[in-house]
């Protein structure tokens, strides 16, 4: 069992929980997930590592309720524990395989959109650690969507928030926030590491590529085992069939199928919606899933 | 009663059992199995034994069966079997013990795996348990991974002295006994855990989610936390696909993912949280084990379900009663036929499986007679849901990451086949993970070998 040391909202819908786990935090780096149960019969959720701290052997997990298996995960208080906690999975960001010396010469932009916050945070945190400075952006769809500013703040060399609907930072797209930097705010960037919705991506990488910016993205496509065994997480990279979990999460994002990806991350939406209202609505449930038949 | 044949066991009804996923085979009863063991003519030189690859005393332990002696049957087999209940369900014992036996020639062979599985069943029930391990000799041993080679080899480990730990990455004990192979053919509660339980009973640890590799390296373990040695039991997971047009559509899956969803998960039961997709009518690609697996489970989860398999029927690779169990069951055997191309919709989803008929030319590198297309034989078969069973191979997680651990050109490691002993210094293997996807009893014998080499090993350090 896996102690949650401090379960916190931070905003409607998303929570952050710093989790007793301890080989995961001796071992982990920047880019890595984990492979979570809330509870003994719970299905098994991957998650971005956000933050480590190898002294105190804790790591934070950062999540958006999406379906039943989150939403059980977010009723989770400080004090009770995860069933399990497997990792750290996938491959280590690519910074961290690149020499310091060649890092320091790049300029380097992240873009965050969302929950995706959470996985660009720790790869600001190393690079600065490191003496390797960065700008952010993140967006969100409003203020109240936003997570993470001040954490970013610390190790951003420079910060830009931008929201969908103008009520906090920039009015616009986080793609609009790119091309405003590089083409009117005289910004030069050697790379980009873009994190959020499958859609968020796909458009940030085609904003890059016509920059001429290589970017990289972390995919989270469904996923069982998270070792390599399953195949459901699947993705053509440049026309070859890739594992997310073991090959990935990061890949070149000019050369994602990301059209396919999306297709796949839909696979079970129906039994998931099915299931996310009969864990919300629990025992007042009554209809309206097409499913238990309780309309008629 | 007719020498010449197996005395019949017990089994649900097929138009019962493929609507459940409980166990098929009942088992024999007492009198059944004393009955069924009069059958073994007893042989001075038993071919049965050099049969079974952990060569289990197979004439001494009927015998005792014979005479009712079942506690005594039951520790003759467990000298050489660690999982007799397992494996006299899910032994090849057509090819092995029974395919030997001599009744086999001029009739049915004596039912070795039947009279197995009832002595280790019979043992189960009444609770009767293994010796406790010797003195402890204070070396540890790390075991990589829980499935038929972890365990045996912890069993023996154990019995020798040494402090055992199970490093497994899944949140489950068990490997392939627990992911792969489905309840109808190996209950889970009432077989695999108890067979863990007893091992845990003999003073094996295991430590769960700890995928090795990726949580803790095997140098780490032998550096920093004490592991005098290793035995890397990781067997073969990765799953292989055809590299077709539309493999990535929606309803495409590996079995391992269509089984560890519905073995390890239990998405077959309605009040599960993880999803399984139900389809209409299904294509499962290939002819093992594990294909027969996968047929069976989408037909239990109410699929019609059509086996397509390139070569012809006497070439499937399957147990001759998964065959039989399946057919029985209703799945649909398309033999001789391969598939092209996976059709989809407009919503990127399987409609389809374009394939092509085949028929069998000159015998191949294994022997078998190889398929060849008949040309302009292309035809489409309507389906929803494609499950792709073509084999697995090993992961390459644990060899990647120690260093001096040397892989063939199958990525399986290299290992001595007497002892385990790999080109690292103190690491042993075996299993799948050193041979490719093979037999539980396969990996169980391995297993046991390299715990022999374990023993050697440190007994001479």
């Amino acid at each position: 069992m896996y102690e949650i040391i401090n379960a916190k909202k931070l905003t409607d819908n998303i929570y952050s929980f710093v989790v007793r786990a301890e080989r995961v935090a001796s071992a982990c780096l920047p880019g890595q997930f984990v492979i979570v149960r809330s509870h003994c019969d719970a299905e098994r959720i991957p998650l971005t590592i956000c933050d480590y701290d190898r002294e105190n052997k804790t790591i934070t997990l950062v999540f958006q309720v999406v379906g039943a298996g989150s939403l059980r995960l977010s009723r989770l208080k400080s004090g009770d524990c995860l069933h399990d906690v497997a990792g750290p999975l996938g491959r280590a960001s690519e910074l961290c395989d690149t020499s310091l010396d060649e890092l320091k010469n790049k300029s380097i932009l992240f873009v965050a959109g969302g929950v995706g916050t959470a996985p660009v945070f720790p790869q600001v945190k190393w690079l600065k650690e490191h003496g390797v400075d960065s700008d952010v952006i993140i967006g969100a769809k409003t203020k109240e969507m936003l997570i993470m500013e001040n954490e970013m703040d610390q190790f951003a060399t420079n910060l830009y928030i931008t929201t969908d609907d103008g009520s906090y930072g920039r009015h616009g797209l986080v793609t609009k926030v790119i091309e405003d930097l590089v083409k009117s705010e005289g910004k030069h960037y050697d790379m980009c590491v873009a994190i959020g919705p499958m859609i968020m991506m796909k458009f940030c990488c085609l904003t890059t590529k016509a920059l001429n910016i290589p970017t990289t993205v972390s995919l989270n496509p469904i996923m069982v085992d998270g070792t390599g065994m399953c195949g459901a997480c699947r993705v053509t990279v440049g026309g070859e069939v890739k594992f997310a979990c073991v090959d990935g999460p990061e890949f070149d994002g000019h050369l994602v199928d990301f059209d396919e990806a999306m297709i796949r991350q839909n696979i079970y939406k129906t039994e998931e919606g099915r299931a996310y209202l009969k864990e919300k609505e629990g025992d007042t449930h009554h209809g309206g899933c097409g499913h238990c038949g309780g309309e008629q | 009663m007719d020498m010449k044949k197996k005395v019949p066991i017990r089994e649900q009804a097929p138009e019962v059992r493929a609507h459940n996923f409980d166990e098929v085979c009942l088992g024999y009863t007492k009198e059944q199995a004393m009955l069924e063991a009069t059958r073994c003519l007893e042989c001075k030189n038993p071919l049965c034994v050099m049969g079974c690859p952990v060569s289990v005393p197979i004439p001494e332990f009927i015998h005792k069966v014979k005479e009712g002696d079942f506690d005594k049957a039951f520790e003759i087999i467990s000298e050489c079997n660690t999982l007799p209940a397992i494996c006299g369900r899910v032994c090849p014992q057509e090819s092995q013990c029974e395919g030997k036996c001599v009744r086999g020639i001029k009739g049915e062979s004596v039912a070795i795996g039947k009279l197995e599985r009832f002595v280790a069943d019979y043992a189960m029930e009444k609770g009767k348990r293994r010796p406790h391990s010797h003195e402890k000799n204070g070396k540890k041993v790390a075991v990589i991974g829980s499935g038929p080679a972890s365990l045996a080899c912890a069993g023996d480990l154990v019995k020798y002295g040494y402090d055992v730990t199970i490093f497994e990455a899944l949140h489950e004990a068990g490997g392939v006994l627990l992911y792969g192979i489905p309840e109808f053919r190996l209950p889970k509660e009432d077989v695999v855990k108890k067979e863990i339980a007893m091992l845990l009973h003999m003073g094996v640890k295991i430590e769960l989610n700890t995928v090795v590799g990726k949580s803790v390296t095997i140098d780490e373990l032998m550096e920093k936390e004490g592991f005098d040695a290793v035995f890397i039991g990781t067997g073969a997971g990765l799953p292989k696909f055809m590299g077709i047009k539309g493999e990535n559509a929606n309803g495409v899956f590996s079995a391992n993912e269509y089984l560890t969803r519905s073995n390890l998960m239990k998405a077959f039961d309605e009040n599960s949280t993880t999803p399984i997709m139900r389809a209409k009518k299904v294509a499962v690609v290939g002819g093992g084990n594990v294909a027969m697996d996968a047929a069976r489970t989408a037909l239990r989860l109410g699929s019609e379900v059509h086996i397509i398999y390139r070569r012809s029927e006497a070439e499937l690779p399957a147990r001759v009663e998964e065959v039989h169990h399946a057919k029985e069951e209703g799945v649909i055997f398309d033999i001789l036929t391969n598939p092209v191309e996976i059709l989809t919709d407009d919503n990127g989803s399987v409609c389809g499986i374009r394939c092509v008929k085949m028929e069998l030319g000159e015998p191949d590198a294994s022997g078998r007679r190889k398929p060849v297309v008949i040309e302009g034989s292309e035809f489409d078969i309507d389906v929803d849901m494609v499950i792709m069973s073509l084999g697995t191979s090993p992961n390459p997680l644990i060899s990647s990451t120690t260093d001096g651990l040397k892989t063939n050109s199958r990525k399986c490691i290299v290992a001595d086949e007497i002892n385990g002993q790999t080109t690292r210094e103190g690491v042993f293997a075996g299993g799948d993970a050193v041979t490719g996807a093979a037999t539980v009893i396969l990996a169980m014998s391995a297993g046991r070998s390299a715990a022999v080499g374990i023993h050697d090993y440190l007994s001479n350090k």
